[in-house]
C-alpha cells in the first residue's frame, strides 16, 4: 500500500498516457474506419456505388489484417510505423500501429452498421434526385448514427485494451504501469490499482456512448 | 401528347448463377398515360407493376424500349440528368419510407434542400405542405411518433414538395387499415384535382381502383394484357389473366369452382345476366324477370354483385333458371336490349 502512495504520481502519469493513445488512436482509427467502412458499404454489390473490384480489394485487405493479434501486428507493422512517424518505438509508433489495427476493426462495424439502413429509405431519396454523395453523407450516416455511436464505444474499449501492450515497443501507459511496478515487483495491489483505473475508463466510456447512442435513437 | 409514354418496354434482370435464365419482370409494355389522368396498375404480386413504375423514374434502368416523360426520353440518360428528372416526379411507398433520423418537417424539407430551395422558401413550402395534408402540429414529431396514416400524409406532403407533375405510388394504402385507406385516397384525390398531379398508383386492392383511377393496366408476369377506362375494363375484362384478377374483387360472372359449388345446392340452369350502365336501361332488369316468369319458368337468384366505379354501375346477376329447356332457351333469346347472357356449361 504504501507503494502504491509512492507510485500515486507515476500512476496519474500512466492515465494520462493511457488517454494520450487510446485518444488520438481512436481519433485517426476512426477516421480511417469510417472512410474504409463507407468504402466497403458504397462499393459491395447492389449499393450506391456498387464496384465489384473495388469491394473485392477492400474485402481482402481488411479480412487480412483485422484478425492479426495486435501484439504480432505491433512487431510486424514495426518498419512501416518507423518509415512513417521516424521512429519505431515509444508512444508515436504505437498511436500509428494502433490506428492502422483500429481502422480495419473500425471499418467492419462501421459497414455492419450502414447496412441496417433501410434500402427503401435510400430509394425514396433516390426518387427525389439526390444525388450518391448527399445520400451517403446526409441520409446514410444520420439514419445509422445510434447503432455506430454503439459501435464506436465498443472499438473504444478494444482500443484501450490493445495500447495495454504499448510497453512491448518502450511506450507506456496503464499496461506498462501495471507491469513494471506491478507484476514485476510482486506488488499485485499497484497492479490492480492500474486494473481499477482501466475499470473506470472503461465504464466512463460505455456511460458516454450509451448515453449519446440513445439521445441518436431517441430512445 | 401523353405525359408518359412507354414504348415496347423490357425490362430483364441477368441471373445470379451463370448460365440460368435471366428473369424478364417487364416485358415489352407500351402504356400512354395522360397529363391529369390517375392511372392504375393492377395484378398480382409479382406481375411486375413495381418495376414498370421505377422504370419511370429511372430508378431501374430499362433493358430496351423507349420512355418519354414529358416529351423526354429518359433511358440513356446522365446522372445529373437523371436528378433534374426526379424533382419532376414524386414518389410514395407502401413502408412510407421517412428518413428515421429526421423529424416531420425536416422530411419534408429535404428534397427542397436536394433542389437547391433557399432557406426561407423551403420553410414557407414545408409549412404549406404539411398545412395541406393536415399535419402542422406534427411538424416537429419523429416519424416513429405517426400512424401508419399519418406516416404515408408525411410521405406525400414530401413527394409532392417539388410541385412534381407526376406522382408515383407504389402499394401506397397497402399498408393500412380500411378507414385509413380512405383517408389517404381522399388526399391523393385532392392532389390529383387540385394540383392536376398524374398519378400512376400500383395496387392489388379494388378500392383504390374504385375511388381513384380513372384508367387501368392489368399486369400479368410482365405484360400489360389489357388496359383502359376502369369501367370498360372491370365490368367486361376481356382477357383470361384480367378476368381471374377481376373476379378476385368484384363478384361478377363464376368462376368454374364456384359454378360447381352452385350446382350442387340449386338444380337448374345457371345463366348470369350482366348489366352495365349506358348500355341497359334502368327498365332492364325488371323487363327480363317478366319475361322469365311470362315463359312460365321459375327462377331463383344464386350470386352475383351491383359495383359502383366512379358513379357508374354494372352488375352481374347469376339465376338458377328451371323449367322447359325450350322455354329457357326461347326466354334467352328475347332479352332486353343491352343485357349480356352467360351460361355455365351443363354438366
Amino acid at each position: 500500500m504504501d507503494d502504491l502512495i509512492r507510485l500515486l504520481p507515476q500512476l496519474g502519469q500512466a492515465t494520462v498516457e493511457t488517454l494520450y493513445i487510446v485518444g488520438l488512436s481512436l481519433l485517426f482509427g476512426g477516421i480511417g474506419g469510417l472512410l474504409v467502412g463507407l468504402g466497403l458499404y458504397t462499393t459491395r454489390p447492389g449499393s450506391i456505388y456498387s464496384n465489384r473490384p473495388v469491394f473485392a480489394v477492400l474485402n481482402v485487405v481488411v479480412n487480412v489484417f483485422r484478425p492479426i493479434p495486435f501484439i504480432i501486428f505491433l512487431a510486424a507493422a514495426q518498419p512501416l510505423a518507423r518509415a512513417v512517424t521516424g521512429t519505431g518505438i515509444g508512444n508515436t509508433a504505437i498511436i500509428f500501429t494502433l490506428s492502422l489495427a483500429a481502422t480495419f476493426g473500425i471499418s467492419r462495424v462501421v459497414e455492419q452498421n450502414l447496412l441496417t439502413v433501410q434500402p427503401g429509405v435510400i430509394e425514396a431519396a433516390r426518387s427525389m434526385g439526390a444525388s450518391r454523395l448527399r445520400i451517403v453523407l446526409t441520409l446514410v450516416i444520420p439514419e445509422a448514427l445510434g447503432p455506430l455511436t454503439l459501435g464506436y464505444t465498443f472499438v473504444l474499449i478494444a482500443i484501450v485494451d490493445m495500447s495495454a501492450v504499448a510497453g512491448y515497443v518502450g511506450g507506456g501507459g496503464l499496461g506498462t504501469f501495471a507491469i513494471q511496478f506491478g507484476y514485476r515487483q510482486f506488488n499485485p495491489v499497484v497492479t490492480w490499482a492500474a486494473v481499477i483505473v482501466i475499470v473506470v475508463i472503461v465504464q466512463a466510456v460505455q456511460f458516454i456512448g450509451n448515453g449519446l447512442a440513445r439521445k441518436a435513437l431517441r430512445r | 401528347m401523353p405525359l408518359v409514354s412507354l414504348r415496347e418496354v423490357t425490362k430483364a434482370y441477368p441471373s445470379r448463377s451463370r448460365g440460368g435464365y435471366a428473369v424478364t419482370a417487364v416485358d415489352r409494355v407500351s402504356l400512354d398515360i395522360e397529363a391529369g389522368d390517375v392511372y392504375g396498375i393492377i395484378g398480382y404480386s409479382g406481375a411486375g407493376k413495381s418495376t414498370l413504375v421505377r422504370l419511370v423514374n429511372a430508378l431501374e434502368p430499362v433493358t430496351s424500349g423507349s420512355i418519354l416523360v414529358d416529351g423526354v426520353e429518359v433511358t440513356g440518360l446522365g446522372e445529373r440528368e437523371l436528378r433534374r428528372l426526379r424533382l419532376g416526379i414524386g414518389m410514395i411507398f407502401q413502408q412510407f419510407n421517412l428518413f428515421t433520423s429526421r423529424t416531420v418537417w425536416k422530411n419534408v424539407a429535404y428534397p427542397l434542400r436536394v433542389a437547391g430551395l433557399g432557406r426561407a422558401e423551403t420553410a414557407a413550402r414545408v409549412d404549406e405542405l404539411l398545412a395541406f395534408v393536415g399535419l402542422s402540429d406534427k411538424a416537429q414529431a419523429y416519424p416513429e411518433q405517426l400512424s401508419g396514416g399519418q406516416k404515408q400524409r408525411v410521405g406525400i406532403a414530401r413527394a409532392l414538395a417539388t410541385r412534381p407533375r407526376i406522382l408515383l405510388a407504389d402499394e401506397a394504402t397497402s399498408a393500412l387499415d380500411p378507414e385509413t385507406t380512405h383517408e389517404v385516397l381522399a388526399l391523393l384525390k385532392r392532389v390529383n384535382e387540385e394540383f392536376g398531379v398524374t398519378i400512376i398508383v400500383i395496387t392489388h386492392e379494388m378500392d383504390v381502383i374504385q375511388t381513384l383511377a380513372t384508367k387501368v393496366a392489368v399486369m400479368d408476369a410482365g405484360r400489360v394484357v389489357e388496359h383502359g377506362e376502369v369501367f370498360e375494363v372491370f365490368s367486361r375484362p376481356r382477357q383470361a389473366s384480367s378476368q381471374r384478377f377481376v373476379s378476385t374483387v368484384v363478384r361478377g360472372v363464376p368462376s368454374a369452382a364456384e359454378i360447381a359449388v352452385l350446382r350442387e345446392r340449386h338444380p337448374g340452369r345457371l345463366v348470369t345476366f350482366s348489366f352495365r350502365e349506358g348500355e341497359a336501361d334502368a327498365g332492364a332488369q325488371g323487363r327480363l324477370f317478366a319475361g322469365l316468369s311470362a315463359a312460365g319458368l321459375e327462377f331463383e337468384l344464386v350470386y352475383g354483385g351491383i359495383n359502383d366505379i366512379r358513379g357508374r354501375v354494372f352488375g352481374h346477376l347469376t339465376l338458377a333458371v328451371r323449367g322447359a329447356d325450350a322455354a329457357i332457351d326461347g326466354a334467352l333469346g328475347a332479352l332486353p336490349a343491352g343485357v349480356e347472357v352467360t351460361e355455365a356449361h351443363r354438366g
